[in-house]
């Protein structure tokens, strides 16, 4: 018995070291709660992203409901020219271009966050570094030979990686910029950080009213579980 | 006697259908035994779960579209525009989650008291064709979502019919109603998921429920409790069903309901278990996903499957898996039910198995390494090992007397002061500080604790 304890455990022990492999992700900081936040996350999507990728389950109307702000407003600072309110985040882009340019159309960006999480996301967008043998002149960390270009550069700059050798082969250890970009580096990862609180906020516009909602629904059932156990016992008092 | 016109009704209703009578059988003149303990919540539980599945899934199909080009953009609506939308998909995804975890601990309960053991073979067997319906049910119904694990996970399971020698490729493709899984599989599972297999699923649900009450409830000891009647024919350690087990379960309803809520309020998918992050990607036929892994509840059956070299074999394996647990009631030779009764072998023998089914179910999330594969094989060995070498391990093993009647074990609220105990010894009071954080932990007396708990379950195994 102890020894076949020992040889499972001896036995899973290698798991861990199969876990890992690839950059380590950045952490994502950001806070659902910070409307201001995510008001110039979704500014920035319009501006950077919305070009390409659409976002076609959300519309402007819930981002103005959402956001607390007056439905003219999201229309002047945040819709591109043109949207109704009632509109979905749709790309001006067509597939047949799409396809085209980049080869694929880019995904709807809806519920990216629920498929790649946060801190992919974050360490995505800040993972762009410059790599001549791609068609596109660059490359990502978390994402090799990506397709896309990094539409961010005139703001943060061009990275390129600095290599360390692990197992005899040559490993990105971490990226280091090389050419300065208009944003000082605290201002871009606080815009990354808005966009990825956007992007969060977009794949489930819901999570906040679900989380708040929560504490009243266990609450009650707390309390039914006081009235069903005062009944069970009432009950009960006479089995032995 | 004053009659008003309500009881007049309820009087010729009674005088043409057998209410009554079905209500004192199943209910209030069923006598179930009194010592029921946590184990007896799940058969009740299940019942609830399968309710809550049924009013989530009505209300779900009224929005959602089994249309390939439809079906995951529907899902998102249902998520995002549809008034509560998103609590109904969610108690509806979690319901299939706690479905497995009620289950599951439904068919321990069996292992650990012989539930499955004569005179309730066949309560056991109906149970089992339960279980596989589930999983039918479950199966079909992750694939409506289109998402990539939806499609995919559907893809990889299909395709094992198509290794079945002659006729597979044919039965792969009859089965899918198209070469790959396309719109022509998404509307036959729906018709499966939202009416077949829920009509099965009752009617299984009917005949358990039907067989159990024929013979009756078993009990942690085991003991037959229509052995010790009184004088009007009532077991002595037997109670009415109504009210007492209704009220009982009404507590237990309370506390899954609790846990339940916390999933559906605070981790929907908890950690990527109950809803593959995958799975929001819209269904690609063109692009398949780097690792595929079954929801959590399928990775122990999808784990024996891999652990074996050969394709056929391993649907072999995995289908053997499931049938292996039919034959429970004859594999089982020992003559007492009750593990509190069993001798010290099979308790070992239940551990080891507790250990491979969730070793494997942990190594069907992973990806295929060597080394995963090695450890699944040697866990699928244990599983097969559990029930295959059972004729042999229950028939000599050394079990204990068995008393006439149920035994009293001290309840929860009868250990309370025993916790609160051990907490002393594992804590010191600090000076300063008042309250709970008063206290730190006591080192010497964690370890005497901990060194008197492995001696208690050691000794427990024997």
């Amino acid at each position: 018995m102890k020894r076949l304890l020992n040889t499972l455990i001896l036995l899973s022990l290698p798991f861990g070291v199969f876990a890992g492999g690839g950059v380590e992700l950045q952490r994502a900081d950001f806070d659902l709660s910070d409307k201001d936040s995510l008001q110039r996350g979704a500014k920035h999507f319009v501006t950077y992203c919305l070009g390409c990728h659409s976002a076609k389950h959300i519309r402007y109307l819930r981002i103005a409901l959402d956001f607390d702000i007056e439905k003219d407003k999201v229309l002047k600072d945040i819709a591109p020219e043109g949207a109704n309110i009632y509109d979905k985040m749709n790309s001006a882009m067509n597939a047949h271009d799409a396809e085209k340019w980049f080869g694929i159309m880019p995904p709807d960006l809806s519920l990216i966050s629920r498929s790649r999480g946060p801190d992919w996301l974050y360490s995505y967008l800040k993972g762009f570094y410059s790599d001549s043998t791609k068609p596109l002149g660059v490359n990502n960390v978390v994402f090799p030979d990506v397709g896309m270009p990094n539409v961010l550069w005139q703001l943060q700059g061009e990275q390129k990686p600095v290599f360390k050798k692990v197992g005899g082969q040559q490993v990105i250890d971490k990226l280091v910029t090389e050419i300065p970009g208009q944003l000082p580096e605290q201002d871009f990862d606080r815009m990354i950080n808005d966009l990825v609180n956007f992007l969060v906020y977009v794949g489930e516009p819901g999570q906040l009213e679900r989380r708040s909602m929560g504490k009243y629904v266990l609450f009650f059932i707390f309390m039914i579980f006081i009235l069903a156990y005062l009944l069970k016992r009432e009950y009960w008092k006479d089995i032995h | 006697m004053k009659t008003n016109r309500w009881t007049d009704c309820g009087n010729w209703i009674l005088d043409r259908f057998p209410l009554t009578k079905f209500w004192n059988e199943h209910m209030a003149h069923y006598y179930a035994p009194k010592n029921f303990n946590f184990w007896y919540f799940f058969g009740s539980l299940a019942l609830l779960v399968l309710v809550n599945q049924f009013v989530t899934g009505i209300l779900l199909t009224m929005n959602y579209k089994p249309d390939a080009k439809l079906a995951f953009d529907s899902v998102e609506y249902i998520m995002r525009e549809v008034n509560w939308g998103w609590l109904i998909r969610y108690m509806h995804s979690t319901g299939a989650s706690a479905f497995f975890i009620v289950i599951y601990l439904h068919m321990f309960r069996g292992l650990l008291y012989g539930s499955f053991k004569q005179p309730r073979e066949l309560i056991w067997i109906f149970g089992m064709l339960l279980f596989v319906a589930l999983m039918a049910e479950a199966f079909m119904g992750y694939l409506l979502p289109w998402g990539q694990m939806s499609y995919w996970g559907a893809q990889v399971i299909i395709s094992l019919f198509s290794a079945i020698p002659v006729v597979g490729e044919e039965l792969s493709l009859w089965i899918r109603g198209d070469y790959v899984v396309s719109d022509a599989t998404l509307n036959r599972f729906f018709a499966f998921h939202v009416i077949a297999v829920p009509l099965v699923l009752v009617l299984l649900v009917l005949l358990h429920i039907i067989a159990l009450h024929e013979v009756g409830s078993n009990n942690p000891d085991g003991i037959d409790i229509k052995k010790n009647k009184d004088a009007n024919g009532i077991p002595l350690d037997g109670i009415p069903f109504h009210p007492y087990y209704t009220v009982k379960d009404l507590v237990g309803f309370a506390v899954f309901m609790f846990f339940f809520a916390v999933v559906i309020f605070y981790m929907p998918e908890m950690g990527g278990f109950f809803l593959e992050h995958a799975n929001f990607i819209p269904a690609d036929p063109l692009k398949t996903p780097e690792h595929i892994a079954p929801v959590w509840y399928f990775t122990p059956f999808y784990a024996i499957l891999r652990a074996v070299p050969d394709k056929f074999a391993g649907v072999i394996a995995m289908g053997g898996s499931i049938v292996v647990l039919f034959l429970l009631p004859w594999l089982d030779r020992s003559k007492v039910r009750s593990i509190r009764y069993r001798g010290g072998i099979y308790k070992k023998a239940l551990l080891l198995f507790v250990i491979s089914f969730i070793g494997l179910g942990y190594l069907g999330t992973q990806p295929a390494t060597p080394g995963a594969t090695a450890v699944a094989r040697v866990l699928t060995a244990v599983y097969f090992g559990f029930f295959l070498l059972m004729p042999i391990y229950t028939r000599w093993e050394k079990t204990k007397p068995v008393p006439d009647r149920l035994t009293e074990q001290p309840s929860l609220e009868d250990r309370i002061p025993d916790f609160v105990e051990t907490f002393n010894e594992v804590t010191i009071k600090t000076e300063g500080k008042s309250g709970l954080f008063s206290r730190k932990l006591n080192y010497q007396g964690l370890s005497a604790v901990s060194i008197r708990f492995l001696k208690k379950i050691k000794g427990s195994l024997d």
